[in-house]
């Protein structure tokens, strides 16, 4: 899995770091870490429905800070669980542009194994970072 | 030097970080502690209460309650009181995403006895009428323009449709609806996130337990007689829970506003972007006070709801109505706030706002505040413990003043959830408790194993310092035998 929690950060929370070849490939590991926090086995989540979504930002930790809220949004608001599906990140000018196909489906208690809801995405300690070998974020969930 | 040597004793519950500590702190951090607890509580907890104290406009000292541990922005545990005339800002990390995340007390005249022999029906009955976990969606349909009535009214919105007693209204704090909530000032995504969640428990550390006062810990008789607390082994249902959806989605969204005005405009530079915040008297701190406070009036009907499902489980399974049960609401107390207090500061009397996350108001006797019923003994305080230790009843002090009046709202982690649930097993803990007289239910074992016990401080120990410190008593123990969790 291209992400890990870690044990020392925000002991009431749930922090994890994610990683990346590409943003793309770490805005996914993002939101799975996110999605993983609330439904152990991500597996058994269908693509039964979609959603295209397009968000634009002229600073890249917030685009993932955005990105990570749509899937709580449709959590809250549709008992949706999402995974990303498509992606792809540009960036136009001064802003960064992504546009995504998530796909999953409505919450079965009987097939979905629960953990804990995540509440929001706090910016405490918050980062987005290029590496030689791709891309790292670093995120703390409020639980 | 190690922060801790940096630590200064003040009294025995009382430790000081001075403003020299770092720069930028306007005032010195105080932790209201036992040495035991000071020294156990994790560093980060020394940073982002010294954090705390360089926001503008902070009054006397930045707080953290016994049971502080780490969150974001502001500790858990945190207090801090700004003097809205000289330029004392708000900050939706001072209150956290959980907007009146807190808790509700009822009893019943049912004993021990009573009870045991329904015991798996009544938990199995909640667990079914409260929903709790990811997402969930409440029994309730409503339209948004109901919605948006129901969090400018609050509670009172849910007696008025038959979801309660007149009576529960006058023991909640703000009598179950604050005032001035505006949703003009809410968004449609927090309108989305939360109209069909009144009536739902959430999740993490929320639950709904069923708990016994065992005679040996009825702490003091007559307050606990003022309470209606007079059988021995009476039965009382505690529940802790929140805002749902919808206050995270305002306290989300005005994060994000006070991000783009907080330097810009009004030149505020902060260590953590979780204490994001602009001056209370700004057109962009006014408005999140009142949307803040729907946030609030939400709680208090979400509560209020989950009450009724209560009463209708009991009387129910009894046969008896809920009035024939005596199933009084004892209080409704909210630990993640911000609200317009006075207090006295340097002999001079103050409009504050004071921020309490994770941390619960506790006026003492005689304060106009405190409900007319238990106006001559102070403020009831409900402190809730881990499912597997214990519970607390208590009452706000005249000594309290030092911390505004404010003292802890529950156990405290010690341990981080990723941690905890490598230590233990839902299932296996489910077991474990069942043997030893609880029963429980939830929609998640990982979720069960990440608020085993052992992951909390020791809930006697928190209440022991905050009696030590003076900033609320002790009126009874509460043990738990059923708990849905969230």
């Amino acid at each position: 899995m291209p992400y890990h929690y870690l044990e020392e950060i925000g002991t009431a929370d749930i922090a994890f770091e994610a990683t990346g070849r590409d943003l793309p490939e770490l805005f996914t590991a993002s939101a799975d870490a996110t999605m993983n926090v609330m439904i152990d086995n991500l597996d058994a989540i269908e693509s039964r429905e979609t959603r295209q979504i397009e968000l634009s930002n002229d600073n890249l930790e917030m685009l993932l800070f955005d990105f990570l809220q749509e899937l709580i949004y449709f959590k809250d608001a549709r008992r949706l669980l999402l995974r990303a599906n498509k992606m792809q990140i540009d960036q136009k000018a001064d802003q960064f542009v992504l546009k995504a196909t998530l796909a999953g489906e409505q919450l079965d208690d009987t097939r979905h194994q629960q953990r804990a809801d995540v509440k929001a995405v706090t910016l405490h300690g918050f980062s987005v970072q290029k590496h030689e070998d791709g891309w790292k974020a670093k995120v703390l969930l409020d639980i | 030097m190690a922060v801790s040597e940096q630590l200064k004793k003040i009294s025995d519950s009382v430790w000081e970080l001075p403003a020299s500590y770092k720069q930028g702190m306007r005032v010195p951090a105080r932790i209201i502690a036992t040495e035991k607890l000071v020294r156990e509580m994790d560093e980060a907890v020394y940073e982002q209460i010294s954090n705390v104290a360089t926001l503008p406009g902070i009054a006397r000292y930045a707080l953290c309650m016994p049971d502080g541990h780490s969150g974001y922005g502001f500790p858990i545990g945190g207090v801090a009181a700004m003097d809205v005339h000289e330029g004392g800002v708000i900050s939706p990390g001072g209150i956290g995403f959980d907007i009146n995340c807190g808790m509700r007390l009822v009893i019943t005249n049912l004993t021990l006895d009573d009870v045991q022999p329904h015991l798996h029906q009544i938990v199995d009955r909640l667990y079914e009428r409260v929903p709790a976990g990811v997402g969930s969606h409440g029994f309730l349909k409503l339209s948004r323009q109901d919605f948006r009535n129901l969090v400018e009214q609050g509670a009172r919105w849910c007696i008025e449709h038959d979801y309660g007693w007149e009576d529960d209204l006058e023991v909640t704090e703000e009598n179950g609806c604050i005032s001035d909530a505006d949703a003009s000032k809410i968004s449609e995504r927090a309108i989305d996130r939360g109209y069909n969640q009144v009536g739902t428990l959430g999740s993490g550390n929320h639950y709904l337990e069923v708990q016994v006062a065992r005679p040996e810990d009825v702490r003091d008789k007559q307050l606990a007689e003022k309470f209606g607390i007079t059988i021995p082994n009476q039965v009382v249902v505690m529940f802790h829970c929140g805002s749902r959806g919808f206050g995270h989605q305002v306290a989300t969204d005005y994060l994000q506003t006070f991000l783009k005005v907080m330097e810009s405009k009004y030149g505020i530079k902060i260590f953590d972007r979780e204490l994001a915040c602009a001056p209370f008297e700004s057109p962009e701190g006014r408005d999140y006070f009142a949307a803040m406070k729907c946030g609030l009036n939400m709680s208090f009907a979400n509560r209020q709801v989950i009450l009724h499902r209560i009463r209708e489980v009991f009387s129910e399974i009894f046969g008896r109505s809920a009035e024939d049960l005596g199933m009084q609401m004892i209080y409704d107390v909210s630990h993640n706030t911000a609200k317009l207090e006075k207090h006295t500061v340097d002999g001079k009397e103050k409009t504050l706002l004071v921020h309490r996350k994770g941390a619960t108001r506790a006026f003492g006797p005689g304060h106009d505040e405190v409900a007319a019923r238990y106006r001559d003994i102070g403020q009831p305080v409900i402190i809730g413990g881990s499912m597997e230790t214990g519970s607390y009843l208590l009452v706000g002090t005249a000594s309290g003043g030092e911390t505004f009046f404010s003292t802890a709202h529950g156990s405290g982690r010690t341990m981080s959830r990723t941690k905890a649930r490598k230590q233990w097993h839902g299932k296996q803990l489910q077991r474990d408790l069942e043997a030893r007289g609880i029963y429980v239910r939830s929609t998640s074992w990982a979720g069960l194993a990440e608020e085993a016990g052992a992951a909390y401080k020791n809930i006697d120990e928190v209440i022991a310092a905050t009696e030590l410190a003076g900033i609320s008593k002790p009126v009874a123990r509460f043990t738990p035998i059923g708990n849905v969790k969230g």
